[in-house]
């Protein structure tokens, strides 16, 4: 058994009456690709943002890379990367720009910046675009960079919150191509996800549904469970809230 | 500020006048000849009616009625006082106040010259009088120029700091970059003083431009200490930018945030003592000033520029803006929450 890197205990978020997250319990394994899925509004964004800091939860323990939630939050951050459904680099800053900037963020030194810089480039052949503001990249390629600079500082794990939403099937291959590398490197990919077949790539998959976790296995062992062909007809079985 | 310097004067010039002369005599023609004469007034109208006077002075057509009375020449040359009546339109009560001050300095001039002409004619008590010489200090003309543009730059750097740190903050929540900030380790006092920087710079640099209008366009005196000057500027920028920080942590869109601080910036500057006199202010509104940093810039930059004080004459100004500068950056600080 590998170590664990995020380990949740009893978790709950509540809004007002809303119960968001329903006591949650799982745990993520290093340098496993944890697929986390569910419906729209059954909690994934909820609880990704209190996994990666920026919600504190109402109760329940939360152990990220060895550290807790409530009381070493700042100690987390180091030891993660993120990267949300919303665009999230600088749109008038250039790729080189927002990568610096951020390598400075997390105190990276400038020539660490700078071999990164180069790699990262090399690996999307990216030097065409190195002097161009974000804002004139197509989708595909500023998600690429985007989740680059998530990983640029070497985290131990990475949360990827609907990485590849809006995005074209070639792109969406070479995106995944890049979140295998990333964790044979050993950093733990967590991601959400509403495409199936991307579900089906994933070490070990959670499905959640209103606020609770209602399946948490391989995808080879859950659609055994199921009895079903594909992890979609899984979904559909369990996640489908009963009034729809 | 091109525009808005000259803009803001309260000089008077071209007040439109409307002339019931119905004495129509020497004396009379001659007071009207000295009105036209000065740069103040214009005659716009003459008529002998004066409820179509008043009609159109209802109408706006003019600003100010004179109305000479017949008997007025006469009694002027028979030694009594002469009679006249003037009816102002007072919406602006500031314009009308200064017509009417301009209009009896007119008058009060035309007197004069009876008394000497008419010296030997006529008996006149020629008491030794006391005559008033007045001088203006720090601004001798009386320019209204060289008052209002130390105002006005401190408004532009006002509405530098205070516009655009805030809406570039605002901005950073509504696209969601913010977010990815937040998940990274940096720490909430590097984040706002990176915020303020620019700005700062920014605002700088547009005191410096100001200035130098100001001088080229103007020709504003400038007697103190540049570096003063900017020292305090310095000052007051921190002192801003901390309040539009503060302000944005509270506003989730650019339209709330541009609501709340276009009020605090129109109260700050109204109270600060552009337009009117601080000392003229009610109690309540002076303290309220304690805390306005504009207010404090608007007496620096005045009394730096005009009248050349020096560090010791606004040691005051200057620990009050250190520590409003001090309080809204914490408060900024404090309040920018990294984990909602």
């Amino acid at each position: 058994m590998k170590d664990s890197v995020i380990s949740v205990k009893n978790l709950v978020k509540k809004f007002g009456s809303f119960i968001a997250n329903d006591n949650l319990n799982f745990e993520v394994f290093e340098g496993e690709i944890f697929g986390f899925l569910g419906a729209n509004g059954a909690g994934k964004t909820t609880t990704i943002r209190i996994l990666s800091g920026l919600s504190e939860p109402t109760s329940g323990e939360v152990i990220i890379a060895g550290f807790d939630a409530k009381k070493q939050a700042e100690k987390i951050k180091r030891n993660i990367g993120y990267m949300c459904q919303k665009f999230s680099l600088y749109e008038d800053l250039t790729v080189k720009e927002n990568i610096t900037l951020y390598g400075g963020i997390y105190g990276m030194s400038r020539e660490l910046i700078r071999a990164r810089t180069n790699e990262l480039l090399d690996r999307l052949r990216f030097h065409e675009y190195e002097n161009r503001i974000i804002a004139d990249l197509p989708l595909g390629l500023r998600q690429k960079l985007a989740f680059s600079v998530a990983i640029l500082h070497d985290p131990k794990i990475v949360f990827l919150d609907e990485p590849t939403g809006g995005v074209d099937p070639i792109t969406r291959r070479q995106f995944w191509e890049m979140i295998y590398e990333t964790a044979a490197r050993g950093i733990t990919v967590f991601v959400t996800t509403h495409y199936m077949d991307e579900a089906e790539y994933c070490d070990r998959i959670s499905i959640m549904s209103e606020g609770k976790i209602v399946a948490l296995d391989t995808p080879e062992n859950l659609k055994k469970q199921y009895d079903v062909d594909s992890i979609e007809k899984v979904f559909i079985k369990i996640a489908r809230p009963v009034n729809n | 500020m091109l525009v808005l310097v000259p803009a803001v004067t309260f000089e008077i010039k071209n007040v439109r006048l409307c002339i019931i002369d119905k004495d129509m005599t020497q004396e009379s023609r001659g007071l009207i000849g000295k009105l036209t004469g000065s740069t103040f007034f214009k005659v716009t109208f003459a008529t002998f009616s004066e409820t179509e006077a008043n009609n159109l002075l209802h109408r706006n057509k003019f600003d100010l009625i004179l109305n000479i009375p017949s008997g007025f020449g006469k009694d002027l040359v028979t030694g009594k006082p002469g009679k006249l009546m003037t009816t102002i339109d007072a919406i602006n009560s500031s314009t009308a106040q200064l017509s009417w001050a301009y209009l009896n300095g007119v008058i009060r001039d035309y007197n004069m010259n009876i008394l000497t002409n008419n010296f030997n004619t006529i008996p006149v008590a020629t008491a030794p009088q006391i005559q008033i010489t007045n001088r203006y200090w720090y601004n001798e003309m009386l320019n209204y120029k060289h008052y209002m543009l130390p105002g006005i730059l401190g408004i532009l750097v006002t509405a530098i700091g205070f516009l655009l740190a805030g809406l570039n903050m605002v901005k950073e929540k509504e696209v969601g970059t913010i977010e990815q900030i937040n998940v990274t380790p940096v720490r909430k006092y590097q984040f706002i003083i990176a915020k303020m920087v620019p700005f700062f710079i920014f605002g700088m640099i547009d005191l410096a431009i100001g200035l130098l209008l100001g001088r080229l366009a103007f020709n504003i005196p400038f007697v103190g200490s540049i570096s003063l000057l900017f020292m305090c500027a310095a000052i007051f920028m921190i002192a801003v930018l901390g309040l539009a920080l503060f302000i944005s942590t509270f506003s989730g869109t650019q339209q709330q945030y541009m609501f709340i601080a276009f009020f605090c910036m129109i109260i700050f500057i109204l109270m600060s003592g552009i337009f009117t006199p601080f000392e003229s202010m009610p109690r309540w509104a002076q303290d309220f000033n304690l805390i306005n940093p504009v207010a404090y810039l608007m007496r620096i930059n005045r009394m730096v520029m005009l009248k050349g004080s020096t560090i010791h004459d606004i040691s005051r100004e200057i620990y009050s803006l250190i520590v409003i500068a001090i309080c809204f950056t914490t408060l900024a600080v404090r309040r920018y929450r990294k984990t909602a």
